[in-house]
């Protein structure tokens, strides 16, 4: 143990300890702009500078470590003198556009400056000024508001390994940005927009399509209808206040309803058919000896990036659509067929805790309906902002039920939302079937929790089915390296983008961190909890949908719309040939 | 010099950037060599040896980006026959860089960064190349030094420089 | 070569054979002209002079009996071309083409030194023939360039002759790893690259920490403008870097080592690697070096154009192939260095200085200098002065000696306004201090550095607020851009300065100068950004009046600013 003082207070803590873990310890907030715990501790920003006894400079807390019989001041004038002024520096190169910015009252920069009482930037220079890259459906890459904190490269570096941005340039010219400063939409970014997550500005968000969606539920030619991701009703509500890990379920449905919506329906219900058509898939994978292991593919983030880094493991990929093209596809032929609406007249929009669902939707294979199957995704985060634009308070509205028919849905389909979740859905279905008994234990809590690679053997009748679930792209490359090294034996893999699965995607409200990610997956258990009917295959509107449309698993129409292809990628902006 | 290559490994150059990559294949810690080696080769870094060293070294192309953009040594673009680098040191400074430099850009009709219309040459302002005693000063091509400049001599040194 | 007996042998024969430089005449020879082949003379056609040397003595059939050497920098980069003739040691100075018959049939031939071509103090009448009674040279005390005068760079057994690895061996082969770290402790010799950390203390470091391999780096990044003192080292003693780092290896137990050149020093890039090879073949790097069991070997790493790589962690990184961007210290590269494992890195100067320490001891070197600035200091004195170049001085020695003595004064009579020394890093320190004795203490307390030794003089034509803009123009180029007070801080004083300049200063201007340069200095990341101010800070100090000049009155009494109204 390492004791040292901090403001006069003394305080014993571990050695590795940094200082501004140790002070918060004593409940002392030293401010900080770049870090992010455990991520990117690199003490680039310098807003985390105090003052130590017999150093010739600042030190950054944020890296610095703890030494025996330090003496720390974290708040003399001199030391607020100098944040107050690397702020001040930092917003002379900053676009004073907060009022109309997407981050505004949810910006880092923006607290920071009203908790230093910055009422004055006395610099006037140049500013950085490379132009806004909105080349990608999903994320929008706006230079002149970045202040260099890198936490977006330590996110794609370290976390996802896509490495699609990186520092550029020097000095003032310094850029985050693909090379050549291409654009993203060019490049192998997967636009999982975990970036956009991490941004303490709004140098990296995510594309908005409120518009496009206030527009057409104001057009009364349109048919409007909703899907809500399984990871939405357990984040939403924080985007109007609410504690992380609140469930909101009925207030997001009445929301919605109040906007206009003419139908909300739920992707939990084509989470279920997912289920079915993917069982069945490895089922029959398993029986005719096609490849193994299978894996899931529902993450459109994991699909970019297996198409661009493992392009030679595609046909590992289960052919089925994620569930919410699945719900695309259907609302324009099947919703359309048993409404008596004309698909084109049906706008479908999804809400999803991903930013690369708005690429997903754009994929020119997602047409099988004769429309685009999905005509726009709002991120939570968007979802968010309509609410407040049409000033409903989430927390006053009464709760209220999905639509019928796409809006039923089990227990099954709403963990999907969480790490393992696809997979435990997966086993309470596949085990039912296969052995025609009744589960003993329907938690399969082995594929639970946020530890990166989860593997386990689970009887299923005469067949020991072997798994693994990752989360995390990082995490993906372990296992994905292991099948390439040919040592890899499991049956099936579930493979999410994002670090803890949807609940903690690139489309989630800001901020998200582990200890929200765990609230939010607690939340999801609860909710499967609370549902009466909790395994896929007895969601009663799914099995009327095969007997009425689909006919059954794998069949003829299941391939025309719910099953898709892959598109080998390369990763070096390379021109064809 | 090859203005594109494709993957077809065909050019020549390709197959003499291949042989320089060799060694370090799957180092990414070669990187600055290689690429010091690569323009050394072709006389410039252009995208599709960036390409070829990031999947020889095994990184991404945002790396090797990233490192040729750093050090000012590494051109992304072709340069002229001839380069002159007038010397920005401390000593040459105070002796007339300024003067040099403007000289040059009237002469030459660039700014430095730039190279002339025929391909004759490119203008750099560099650091200290060490030959303070010789302020102010210039060198072309790497190699000689032109000291104690006065701006009436420069059209003529840029004369022996076809 | 395997055992000291060989590397006695090697020595005595070639010792003999350069006794004539020693002021010996040979029996066999006639004289050995020792040709400077430093940046600037090099660059004033010494090479032509030397084909003509050589042609003339062809034509007078005594080619045979004379060797002409092309050695590194000799100093005085002013008079360049320069050159010394053995055994009488007499100087040239200014040398043409055309002076090459005057030589060879004069002075060779009949012994008759060509007196227009000698050095002549200012003032005296009659000139001085002799390099060791030239004031410029008797004032210095050459330990790191103690062989400029003498070798053949390309010549490792010219090294030998001079007692070249006898350092080496006595490491390997006398001392224990602690007592080598124990006698650089001793000497006092603190790092040249500008911090002055003490050198052995590092070593000490380095040996205690935890993993391996261990590795020794060479910074040779030189790159403060106005600074060619490492660029003389390694292009005229390459050697004396080889055996100060094997020696480092062996205190520290490292087998590995790197030098760290910039790219802009093809010369210096040649010669090392020359002799890189050289002592391979000579059995002095590689396996089992003298039969120990020791083993080291060298690699050159080669800087691609980023000042900041002189920060040691931006080195350490740049040599790993990434960006160079400096990272906060600790760990310090002692514990966490190259690839993450113990490294002791330090400058070319510091690692020339090694083998004479080993070699005669600590004590002897602690004798020469101040109690806390041990030994010599190599400046490259250049601006406003009459000598401009390189000069290896006691530390201790005054700016005055150094300016006026040793460099002659400022030329055409004007007035001496300032030195600067440190590079962007350092001060202008003006006429009041010019008796300050140079050590890194005195020099701190001015608000300078001694940084890694660029001396850059001004005079009255100089304007104190545009070399303060200069610097700082030079610091926004370098900056790396990772941390905010040196990327956006530096360019806001930049463009202050940019302002007052062009006689758009406002009043408060030089306080908000001064409050950012405190801000940075106190908060940047690396030392690039802690001293990047200083320039700054120190005109305002000092010149504060030519600030106020140019915001007030638009005026600049250098005459150097435009003021576009």
């Amino acid at each position: 143990m390492i004791t040292l003082t901090i403001d006069n207070q003394k305080i014993a803590v571990e050695e590795g300890t940094t200082i501004l873990e140790a002070a918060e310890k004593l409940g002392i907030k030293i401010p900080t702009l770049c870090y992010l715990k455990d991520i990117n501790v690199i003490g680039a920003c310098r807003i985390c500078v105090v003052e130590v006894q017999g150093a010739k400079a600042y030190v950054p807390a944020c890296v610095a470590p703890v030494a025996e019989g330090m003496v720390v001041r974290t708040n003399t004038p001199a030391v607020i003198k100098a944040r107050k002024l690397i702020l001040e520096l930092i917003l002379s190169d900053h676009p004073m556009e907060c009022l109309t910015c997407v981050r505004n009252q949810n910006c880092e920069l923006q607290k920071l400056a009203e908790a230093f009482g910055l009422t004055e930037i006395r610099f006037e220079g140049e500013k950085t000024s490379y132009p806004i890259d909105n080349s990608s459906p999903a994320i929008v890459r706006d230079p002149r508001k970045c202040v260099l904190c890198r936490r977006c490269v330590a996110v794609c570096t370290e976390i996802q390994t896509v490495n699609a941005i990186q520092a550029q340039e020097r000095g003032f010219n310094s850029l985050i940005a693909p090379a050549f400063n291409e654009q993203l939409a060019n490049v192998e970014c997967v636009q999982c927009g975990q970036c956009s997550l991490v941004c303490p500005t709004a140098a990296i968000h995510e594309v908005d399509d409120t518009g496009r969606v206030w527009e057409a539920l104001a057009d009364p030619k349109k048919h409007v209808i909703v899907q809500t991701a399984p990871a939405t009703r357990v984040q939403v509500g924080e985007t109007i206040g609410a504690e992380p890990g609140s469930i909101v379920t009925g207030q997001m449905v009445a929301g919605l309803r109040r906007l206009g919506f003419d139908k909300v329906f739920d992707t939990d219900f084509t989470a279920d058919l997912t289920i079915l058509e993917e069982g069945n898939e490895l089922l029959q994978r398993i029986q005719t000896g096609g490849t193994l292991p299978m894996i899931t593919s529902c993450s459109p983030g994991w699909i970019k990036f297996a198409e661009h880094f493992y392009p030679d493991l595609l046909p590992h990929l289960s052919t089925c659509k994620s569930p919410q093209q699945m719900f695309g596809a259907l609302a324009k032929t099947y919703y359309a067929e048993k409404a008596g609406i004309d698909p084109a007249d049906i706008f479908s929009v999804s809400i999803m805790p991903c930013t690369a669902k708005k690429y997903e939707c754009t994929r020119p294979e997602m047409k099988s309906s004769g429309y685009q199957d999905v005509d726009v995704v709002l991120t939570s985060r968007e979802l968010g902002r309509m609410f407040k634009q049409a000033g409903l308070d989430m927390a006053n509205l009464p709760e209220e039920e999905y639509d019928a028919p796409l809006g039923i849905s089990t227990g099954a389909g709403e963990i999907f939302g969480a790490s393992g979740g696809v997979m435990e859905a997966a086993l309470r279905t596949v085990y039912e079937v296969v052995t025609g008994k009744e589960l003993p234990n329907i938690n399969f809590t082995e594929c639970r929790g946020l530890t990166g690679v989860k593997e386990a053997t689970v009887q299923v009748g005469d067949l020991p089915v072997k798994i693994a679930i990752t989360n995390g792209l990082g995490n993906a490359r372990k296992v994905l390296d292991k099948i390439r090294a040919g040592e890899a034996d499991y049956h099936f893999i579930e493979i999410m983008c994002c670090p803890g699965g949807c609940i903690g995607g690139g489309g989630s409200p800001i901020p998200t961190d582990t200890e929200i990610r765990l609230k939010r997956i607690d939340a999801t258990y609860t909710e499967d909890e609370r549902m009466a009917l909790r395994k896929s295959h007895e969601n009663p509107a799914v099995n009327e949908l095969y007997q009425e449309f689909l006919e059954k698993p794998l069949g003829h129409k299941s391939h025309e719309l719910l099953h898709t292809h892959y598109t080998k990628r390369n990763r070096y902006q390379e021109e064809e040939c | 010099m090859a203005t594109c290559s494709c993957c077809c490994g065909e050019d020549e150059l390709t197959k003499q950037l291949d042989k320089i990559i060799e060694p370090y294949r799957g180092q990414p810690g070669g990187l600055i060599q290689v690429l010091t080696k690569a323009q050394e080769l072709i006389g410039y870094l252009p995208k599709w040896a960036l390409i070829s060293i990031a999947k020889g070294l095994g990184l991404s192309l945002q790396d090797v980006y990233g490192v040729v953009t750093f050090y000012a040594f590494f051109s992304l673009i072709p340069r002229g026959r001839h380069k002159i680098s007038v010397c920005a040191g401390t000593a040459c400074y105070v002796k007339g860089t300024k003067m040099v430099t403007k000289t040059l850009r009237e002469v030459l009709g660039i700014k430095p960064g730039q190279t002339t219309p025929d391909s004759r040459f490119t203008l750099e302002v560099v650091r200290c190349i060490g030959a303070c005693g010789l302020a102010p000063a210039m060198i072309i091509d790497g190699k000689d030094v032109h000291g104690r400049l006065e701006p009436e001599q420069i059209p003529q040194i840029l004369e022996q420089y076809a | 070569m395997k055992s000291l007996d060989e590397l006695a042998k090697i020595r005595d024969s070639r010792r003999a054979a350069l006794k004539i430089r020693e002021g010996v005449p040979s029996a066999t020879e006639k004289a050995h002209i020792m040709m400077c082949g430093g940046a600037g003379c090099i660059s004033s056609k010494c090479t032509d002079i030397v084909e003509a040397m050589k042609e003339c003595l062809a034509k007078n059939g005594i080619a045979d009996q004379v060797q002409i050497i092309l050695t590194g920098c000799m100093g005085p980069c002013d008079m360049g071309p320069v050159a010394i003739v053995y055994p009488d040691a007499t100087f040239y100075r200014r040398l043409k083409v055309k002076d090459a018959e005057a030589i060879v049939e004069e002075h060779i031939l009949k012994g008759n030194p060509v007196q227009r071509l000698l050095y002549r103090t200012p003032g005296a009448k009659e000139p001085t023939r002799c390099v060791h009674d030239i004031d410029l040279f008797k004032k210095q005390k050459k330990i790191v360039l103690r062989n400029n005068f003498y070798i053949d760079p390309t010549s490792i057994e010219d090294y030998i002759a001079r007692d070249g690895y006898a350092a080496l061996a006595k490491a390997l082969t006398q001392m224990e790893p602690g007592e080598i770290i124990e006698e650089v402790k001793k000497s006092g010799l603190r790092g040249r690259g500008g911090a002055g950390f003490s050198t052995g203390m590092k070593w000490g470091f380095t040996a205690a920490a935890k993993g391996s391999p261990k590795y020794v780096v060479c910074n040779g990044d030189e790159g403060d403008p106005g600074a060619f003192m490492d660029r003389s080292v390694l292009e005229g003693d390459p050697h004396s870097i080889i055996e100060g780092m094997a020696i480092c290896g062996r205190a520290i137990g490292s087998e590995q080592g790197y030098v760290y050149v910039r790219a802009e020093y093809p010369l210096a890039i040649e010669r090392l690697s020359n002799a890189i090879d050289d002592a391979r073949r000579y059995g002095l790097l590689g396996k089992n070096i003298f039969e120990t069991g020791f083993n080291f070997d060298i690699e050159i790493r080669i800087g691609a154009g980023a000042f900041v790589c002189g920060e040691e962690t931006a080195l350490l990184t740049s040599i790993e192939g990434k960006r160079g961007e400096p990272r906060p210290r600790p760990p310090f590269p002692a514990n966490a260095g190259v690839w993450g494992k113990p490294t002791v890195l330090n400058n070319v100067e510091t690692w020339a200085n090694i083998p004479e320490i080993i070699l005669k001891g600590a004590e002897w070197f602690s004798t020469i200098g101040t109690e806390k600035s041990k030994g010599t200091k190599v400046f490259a004195l250049a601006g406003r002065i009459n000598n401009t170049g390189i000069v290896e001085v006691p530390m201790g020695t005054t700016l005055r000696e150094i300016v006026f003595e040793i460099g002659g004064g400022i030329p055409r009579k004007k007035l001496f306004k300032a030195v600067q020394t440190g590079g962007p890093s350092g001060g202008c320190i003006p006429a009041d201090y010019l008796d300050t004795p140079v050590d890194y203490d005195s020099l701190g307390a001015l608000g300078a550095i001694m940084g890694s030794g660029g001396m850059i003089v001004m005079d009255e034509d100089t304007c104190m607020v545009d070399i303060a803009k200069f610097f700082i123009d030079f610091c926004v180029d370098e900056s790396c851009g990772k941390c905010s007070p040196c990327r956006i801080g530096t360019k806001r004083m930049l463009e202050i300065l940019e302002r007052i300049t062009t006689g758009n200063g406002k009043e408060g201007d030089i306080e908000l100068l001064q409050e950012l340069a405190t801000t940075i200095k106190s908060t940047a990341l690396c030392g690039l950004g802690q001293t990047a101010p200083n320039p700054v800070l120190s005109t305002i100090r000092y010149f504060r009046h030519e600030y106020e000049e140019h915001i007030k009155e638009h005026y600049c009494r250098s005459g150097v600013c435009e003021f576009k109204e």
